[in-house]
């Protein structure tokens, strides 16, 4: 008996189940993309995340929640996890852990801020730094279902070098029919970028997102103050907040 | 940044998965301070507490605690004047399992 998937009828409180690490990506100098094993892996919907639980010898544990970052391969899901320096978890998932090692996982879990690949509405994905992480598994969902909903991600970095899954992005810009890809940048753009860099503001939302009278779903994710601060332009621009979905990466690591 | 420690209400669910069958993350719940209405996911968690704590993002009240010892768990639910939460569609001609 596995936990019901996504949807299912039975549904049961869900408890830890120790995954093992199979694969490990450097995507910048910060963050990793992790592979895990997890045996009965029931499968999931992009933007939901899991806990991972570690514990040390003395018995201590912490506890913290990583976005999936695409779909589910059989008994595989990928992390990608940034290295919050002096934190509890991240340092040791990025340095630390070796294939074959165990954690504790308990997931998927969350289902608010989810895109379903039979949703329709157009969609605007924002992302703040390591924010883009659920937001690339709804991305990577809507090419493996050959979903034509159309799709803008606007994506907010420090630097050209933080850009996580950036020849992905690439690639994907030109060859997923409907998906448009736009950069922000908070410190320093590339060669040759129009503008200066700066902080993501109203005329970026305005340019690159969806007017709100096409009732798009809007996705945010990234650090706290960041979210709040497009959830605001997003509800000040005319969209309505149900339709204003937020995950705000926490502080710690 | 110590104004802005909060984590989101999406990390509940994994801890409240523990305890209910169903995902809370689209519940909807009222603020039995300021009545405020709105999933359970917008809430504001800390955790730096015993426990982890949600609040209501309008009026900064306590909605929910949660505090988990190794045999036993305990749900403090009094800032909610009550949770909607969606269920499937019952079929109109049930049939037998």
């Amino acid at each position: 008996m596995t936990a019901a998937a996504a949807g299912g009828r039975r549904a049961v409180p869900l408890g830890w189940r120790v995954a093992r690490l199979v694969q490990r990506r450097v995507e910048t100098s910060t963050a990793q993309t992790l592979v895990l094993s997890v045996p009965d892996w029931p499968g999931h919907l992009p933007g939901q995340h899991v806990d991972v639980r570690l514990t040390a010898p003395d018995g201590y544990q912490a506890a913290r929640s990583y976005s999936l970052a695409g779909p589910a391969d059989g008994d595989r899901i990928a992390l990608t996890v940034q290295r919050v320096p002096d934190g509890e978890v991240s340092p040791y998932l990025t340095d630390a852990w070796v294939e074959g090692d165990p954690v504790e996982v308990r997931g998927p879990v969350g289902g608010w801020f989810v895109w379903r690949p039979a949703q329709t509405a157009p969609v605007l994905l924002v992302a703040g730094g390591s924010g883009v992480v659920p937001l690339m598994a709804m991305v990577r969902a809507r090419r493996a279902a050959g979903s034509r909903t159309p799709f803008r991600l606007i994506y907010s970095v420090r630097t050209p070098a933080d850009v996580i899954y950036a020849d992905e992005l690439r690639t994907r810009a030109r060859d997923d029919p409907g998906l448009d890809v736009a950069y922000v940048y908070t410190r320093q753009a590339p060669d040759g970028w129009r503008g200066e860099p700066h902080r993501i503001g109203l005329a970026d939302v305005n340019t690159y997102g969806w007017p709100a009278e096409l009732e798009p779903l809007c996705y945010v994710c990234g650090p706290t103050g960041f979210v709040e601060t497009v959830a605001d332009l997003l509800v000040g621009l005319g969209h309505q907040t149900r339709r204003v979905r937020t995950e705000r990466f926490g502080p710690t690591g | 940044m110590t104004e802005m420690s909060y984590l989101d209400g999406n990390m509940l669910d994994g801890p409240l998965r523990e305890l209910f069958a169903v995902d809370l993350s689209t519940a909807t719940g009222r603020c039995a301070s300021c009545g405020m209405v709105g999933p359970m996911a917008g809430l504001r968690v800390y955790a730096h507490a015993p426990g982890l704590v949600g609040r209501c993002p309008a009026c900064a009240e306590v909605m929910v605690r949660l505090v988990r010892a190794p045999d036993r768990a305990w749900l403090d639910l009094r800032g909610i004047t009550y949770l909607q939460v969606p269920m499937p569609t019952v079929e109109p001609f049930p049939r037998p399992l």
